[in-house]
């Protein structure tokens, strides 16, 4: 790689780095996920989104084999995804929340163990962000910090040079400067290796500057996926004078009437969408936005009177 | 160099703010013809920013036919935006600042400074249109 553009963005061409077809899992009676389809694209930070309880980390734990399917399949990079299925679980490195290490061990024996656990192992590459954050490699891990713990959990994640890396709730237990330092890291894999990024969180504000792709989910459900520039910009914000004009506005995603006037969130297609000039449209940010898909209804609990606006609009 | 900088709180998308940032720059005159940009892993480093949005900012510029990436080198300016002349801008400023004087001495607040800057951009643009 040569040149400050040799990096593709390369978003929703080629091979998806992860797709899920029909995915599910039930814990008895309780649904955590349900008929999950998504197709993320290689080179993407991709941000999964949703309230406790939506089924983010089941999904995640899907992806890394750490649970089994209760239907459906999960593949990347076209490798199926499931225990035992070595060509699978090679693709994907995984930090689960809390960045958990061995406390009584030294770096010096994560290392010795990341070894003998992978067939592809860059011990290398772990040593060196050690020396990068000025830890010598007897600490043990019950002497660091949580934000030195989050980095070398990082460390030793990117060193199994896995091309998809998953990170559960990467920055929940992070102060503001650890956060920034985590994800500087993470970026920067992304910028050198080409790495695809899938990373849980329920804080919205701190994803836009590092993720390119959303989803989001509530209810076990996905309700919402695509290039974030382009779920924004095809959202807008409508306002105006309640009436039965309402009605033909194409692409609505909620609406709100008060006795006067309406507010609707639409969805759009066009490149510069026309309404009635009764209307009074704006754009809407990406929290704004998340927090409108967040407060649709469960679908389940309603008579399905309209198509689902989970589809993916292609690019 | 120029250094790049993202606020979080404008809802402006970050590859926006990078374009717009470079322009103005530009218009500025705090850059010029034949500098370089930050490459993207100093951008990524300085503002643990995803990679591809100021991949894609570059884009738009280049498009825009402001910058150009020259392979193994960088993305440096090639296009300019015709800046204000000093002694203009000089002389605009004075004008303005005067202007703002003016307002807060006659009891406006921040508010309404704006929205009145806002309101009398808007119509001379408009004026312009029809």
């Amino acid at each position: 790689m040569s040149g400050p553009l040799s990096i593709e963005p390369n978003l929703g061409g080629d091979a998806p780095a992860l797709e899920t077809e029909r995915l599910g899992k039930r814990y008895g009676k309780v649904r955590a996920l349900h008929d999950c389809w998504l197709s993320l694209p290689a080179g993407a930070v991709i941000a999964l989104v949703g309230p406790n309880g939506a089924g983010k980390s089941t999904l995640l734990q899907l992806v890394t084999a750490l649970l089994e399917p209760t239907e459906g399949v999960v593949r990347v990079f076209d490798a199926p995804v499931r225990a035992g299925a070595a060509a699978g679980l090679e693709q994907v490195a995984f930090v689960a929340q809390d960045h958990p290490l061995y406390r009584g061990f030294t770096l010096a024996d994560h290392l010795e163990m990341g070894r003998r656990l992978n067939r592809r192992w860059d011990r290398t590459l772990a040593e060196r962000r050690f020396a990068e954050l000025d830890l010598p490699l007897r600490r043990r891990a019950k002497d660091l910090s949580g934000g030195q713990q989050a980095q070398v959990a990082l460390a030793l994640a990117l060193a199994k040079r896995a091309p998809l890396l998953v990170l559960d709730e990467p920055l929940a237990s992070l102060d503001p400067l650890a956060r920034r330092e985590f994800m500087s890291t993470v970026m920067a894999a992304v910028a050198e290796d080409g790495l695809t990024v899938l990373m849980s969180s329920h804080v919205v504000a701190e994803l836009e500057r590092v993720s390119d792709w959303l989803v989001v989910l509530s209810h076990g459900r996905v309700r919402l996926s695509g290039p974030v520039d382009d779920l924004v910009s095809s959202h807008r914000v409508l306002t105006g004078p309640r009436t039965e004009l309402a009605a033909s506005v194409p692409g609505v995603v909620r609406q709100e009437h008060a006795d006067r006037h309406s507010t609707m969130l639409v969805r759009t297609t066009g490149e510069r969408p026309e309404f009635h000039p009764a209307w009074q449209s704006r754009s809407i940010g990406l929290e704004d936005l998340v927090l409108a898909y967040l407060e649709l209804p469960d679908p389940a609990s309603q008579p399905p009177a309209q198509p689902s606006p989970t589809e993916t609009s292609p690019r | 160099m120029l250094k790049l900088r993202l606020d979080s709180a404008t809802g402006v998308p970050p590859y926006l703010q990078i374009v717009q940032q470079v322009r103005q720059a530009l218009l500025l005159g705090y850059i010029h013809v034949g500098d370089r940009l930050p490459t993207v892993k100093e951008a990524v480093a300085e503002l643990a920013i995803n990679p591809n949005t100021v991949v894609k900012a570059y884009r738009q510029l280049e498009h825009e036919g402001l910058v150009s990436a020259r392979p193994g080198q960088g993305t440096f300016v090639v296009g300019d935006l015709t800046p204000v002349p000093p002694g203009v801008h000089a002389a605009l400023r004075r004008s303005l600042e005067r202007w703002v004087r003016d307002a807060y001495a006659a009891g406006l607040d921040d508010e309404m400074v704006t929205a009145m800057f806002a309101m009398i951009r808007t119509e001379v643009r408009n004026e312009g249109v029809a």
